[in-house]
């Protein structure tokens, strides 16, 4: 065991953070640190400059723009990154469809999507959940039904985030409803501008609108869309599940502590400031040493599959503590606002620009990361099946 | 010992809860809290008519001779409806000040006050306080008979529609001191006054305002020169535990919205009601509520006992502030993504509790507070 980074993984460290000194734009950076909504267009020219640097994608096979990293290199990545404030790519597109096609579609359609989906030319929406199939994804009843070259679909996709953007959007649709659930399901790319399709805002308790219903009246869609082979779309999408929930978070949760931190000291208190407070730096003190163990379990697991390894359910570990020590961070830096914390500004304005403008709004909207990509609840249920063997 | 409440009060809480059923479904809310103002005058002149307003009053002073446990039954079930309108902020807070100053001056203010024709916010908190109610650098300088006022507050509940702002200001002694503290009422439309009204988060108002050189007369002091310093802090006790009365209207909601939505809601073939884990998580939400609810029926008896009001609101604010924090993440979460909407209800009792834990003090600050307490 030994937990030096080698002189190789130090240049490389060097140079991730020389590129992001250059290149990161402050003006993105100051949102991200006070919680305010991106647009799509800041999304778009941040993961442009990534692929102008060749690291869009470094988890893609190399032929199709990834990058030759070690899992140590791309943990290093992830770190750096999250360290310095960069906003996550946006997973939809890279980190979700991406790999279902690269690993089970045609040539044909890894020409056709791969290279705008590396360059963030085309923008991509997830369509899983519908409103009686949440946690129970398996019962989805978005139906399609061959009808010769085409599938005409029918059915609603709840929870569609960023759909009001999106130029196309990957669906597990139901192509036979007479088998057992999960083998009756089908893994269809469809183009939003198709006739039939129709998207209908929903906002979010701190007022915020990404996400929204997507509804689909008899939409015809081009049997080539259909990736892999039909009714076999339960087992890409749980192999993209697991893709979902080993995102890297430690770099970002480590940023958004500072950032407590930071606010605590301009938080007065008696003589002094909050982050002098002693109830105050238990609190962050606790969550920082969270934060290492979380890391540390994240490093082992990357050695395993570095290894050839699988993480199995141990990636649950990671998005069950990372989330709920996001949601703590959140919670903390409420309390560092105090009655700041009260004045409603919409997080997609401006506001007064103090690190905790939006501490509430970041805090009610970051409810939802232990609702998604898998509740607690669902995360609880594989590890004690997958580790435990209950 | 007797924790059942009175024939008169089972009345007043049937017509509040009536009210709040009734005439205040959530759409109607949504409107109020969109307009201008962000409530509504028509909506407290009735709770005037009604006779709500004099709940915290005594008969002296053209009350209803109402107790601390009157109030929180008034409080408790408007916030079952999250009524907007401010019965605490412009009512019960203002009041409890008012009715500590002297005879003039409560004949002056309090009839209007209960009639609701004229409106009372108290401007006491400072952005560098924190909730410190002793951390005052808003002064009061002497100006022949009368008094000048410098000085920025924050957080006013009600603040911005208010036609009389009481505040507090230093007289003396250095910020922090408990001494040297005093009370003004001034009318908000005085020359100097600026107020920049904000929405807050879970749809209430709130004004920041500044005090400019307002020239405020000898006879506009509550109480005494000086001594204003307590009399606000036992305000803002009773104002706190009347908050936890809210808080507890508010868990209620939260944790029975819940029970009814995993019973309604099926994945894997069932209501998930019957996962056992759900089913725990609920028992402890309920859990949670009942030992918040004794805890502001406590506070609230200590008010009317006049025994250790200090220690028992911010006992009953920490604990409050817990089970607040406890009972309205897990609503969310149970509720899946439909708690994320701001189209559900639920998201809306959510935020408020969230408030409610921050307004008054958080809980480090009460639990410092009571661990000062327990050392005098
Ligand atoms: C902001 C946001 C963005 C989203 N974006 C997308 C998106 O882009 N694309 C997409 O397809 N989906 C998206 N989702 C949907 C998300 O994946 C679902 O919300 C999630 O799967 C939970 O489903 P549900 O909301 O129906 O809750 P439910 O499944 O109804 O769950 C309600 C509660 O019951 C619990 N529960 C359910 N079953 C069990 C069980 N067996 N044992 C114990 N507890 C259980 C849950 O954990 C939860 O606490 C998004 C959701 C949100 C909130």
């Amino acid at each position: 065991m030994n937990l030096e980074f080698t002189q190789e993984e130090l240049a490389f460290r060097d140079q991730v953070r020389a590129f992001i000194r250059e290149k990161f734009p402050d003006d993105i950076r100051s949102k991200v640190d006070r919680g305010q909504t991106l647009t799509k267009e800041d999304h778009v020219r941040w993961q442009k400059i990534l692929h102008e640097q060749g690291w869009a994608a470094p988890s893609w096979p190399v032929e199709w723009g990834g990058c030759d990293w070690t899992q140590t290199q791309k943990h290093i990545f992830a770190g750096e990154l999250g360290a310095a404030g960069c906003p996550p790519v946006i997973a939809f597109g890279i980190k979700m469809v991406a790999p279902v096609i690269y690993t089970y579609g045609n040539e044909e359609q890894k020409k056709r999507f791969l290279p705008d989906i590396l360059a963030s030319n085309v923008w991509w929406c997830q369509g899983y959940s519908e409103p009686g199939a949440g946690s129970d994804l398996a019962s989805l009843t978005t139906r399609a039904v061959r009808d010769g070259d085409h599938y005409v679909v029918n059915g609603v996709k709840a929870w569609t985030t960023q759909a009001q953007y999106a130029d196309w959007i990957f669906c597990l649709v139901r192509t036979d409803p007479d088998v057992k659930k999960q083998r009756g399901i089908s893994f269809l790319l469809i183009d939003m501008k198709t006739p039939g399709v129709s998207v209908h805002p929903v906002i979010t308790m701190e007022g915020g609108h990404e996400v929204n219903e997507t509804h689909f009246e008899n939409v015809r869609v081009p049997a080539e869309n259909l990736i892999g082979e039909e009714n076999s779309g339960w087992t890409y999408a749980k192999y993209l599940l697991t893709h979902e929930r080993t995102s890297n978070s430690i770099g970002s949760l480590r940023r958004s502590l500072s950032l407590v931190r930071q606010a605590a000291k301009k938080t007065k208190l008696g003589g002094s400031t909050l982050a002098d407070d002693p109830d105050f730096s238990r609190r962050a003190a606790e969550l920082e040493i969270d934060i290492q163990a979380l890391e540390f379990l994240t490093l082992r697991i990357l050695s395993t599959v570095e290894a050839g390894g699988s993480p199995g359910a141990k990636s649950s570990i990671i998005k069950l503590r990372g989330t709920e020590i996001g949601q703590a961070i959140n919670r903390l830096m409420l309390t560092a606002a105090g009655y700041g914390a009260m004045a409603y500004y919409p997080k997609i304005e401006p506001g007064p620009g103090e690190l905790t403008t939006h501490a509430a709004g970041v805090y009610f909207n970051n409810r939802k990361t232990t609702i998604y990509a898998g509740s607690s609840e669902v995360q609880r249920g594989i590890i004690s099946k997958a580790e435990l063997g209950l | 010992m007797d924790f059942t409440f009175t024939e008169e009060q089972e009345l007043m809480r049937e017509s509040v809860k009536k009210f709040a059923a009734k005439d205040y479904d959530f759409e109607t809310r949504r409107k109020i809290v969109d307009s201008d103002a962000g409530f509504s005058r028509d909506m407290l002149t009735k709770f005037a008519e009604l006779g709500w307003t004099s709940v915290p009053f005594s008969e002296e002073d053209g009350g209803f001779g109402g107790s601390a446990v009157d109030t929180m039954i008034v409080l408790e079930e408007l916030a079952k409806g999250l009524v907007v309108e401010p019965y605490l902020s412009c009512i019960v807070f203002p009041g409890a000040l008012l009715k500590r100053g002297n005879k003039a001056l409560r004949a002056a203010h309090l009839p209007q006050l209960i009639e609701t024709t004229k409106l009372y916010a108290v401007a006491y908190a400072e952005q560098d306080a924190r909730f410190d109610v002793y951390h005052q650098q808003t002064r009061a300088e002497k100006d022949g008979d009368g008094f000048r006022l410098y000085g920025d507050k924050v957080a006013v509940f009600g603040g911005a529609s208010a036609d009389y702002l009481i505040v507090a200001a230093r007289t003396s002694g250095a910020v922090g001191d408990a001494r040297g503290i005093t009370l003004f009422v001034v009318p908000s439309e005085d020359k100097g006054v600026q107020r920049l009204d904000h929405r807050t988060v879970d749809g209430l108002r709130m004004a920041d305002v500044r005090f400019e050189g307002v020239s405020v007369p000898a006879d506009a002091v509550v109480g005494e020169i000086d001594g204003g310093g307590p009399v606000l802090e036992r305000a803002v006790d009773e104002a706190t535990i009347a908050l936890g009365a809210e808080a507890m209207g508010v868990m209620e909601v939260l944790y029975k919205t819940t029970v009814t939505y995993t019973k309604e809601r099926v994945q894997f073939g069932h209501p998930i009601s019957k996962f056992q884990t759900l089913q725990f998580r609920m028992a402890d939400m309920y859990v949670a509520y009942e030992e918040a609810k004794s805890m502001v029926y406590m506070a609230s008896m200590s008010v009317d006992s006049d025994q250790d009001v200090a220690k028992a609101a911010s006992a009953m604010k920490v604990c409050v502030g817990k089970a607040g924090t406890r009972v309205g993440e897990e609503a969310i979460q149970l509720h899946g993504g439909m708690g994320m909407t701001e189209e559900l209800a639920v998201s809306h009792f959510f935020k408020r509790m969230t408030m409610i834990g921050l307004q008054f003090g958080d809980v480090s600050h009460h639990l410092k507070r009571y661990q000062a307490c327990c050392q005098d």
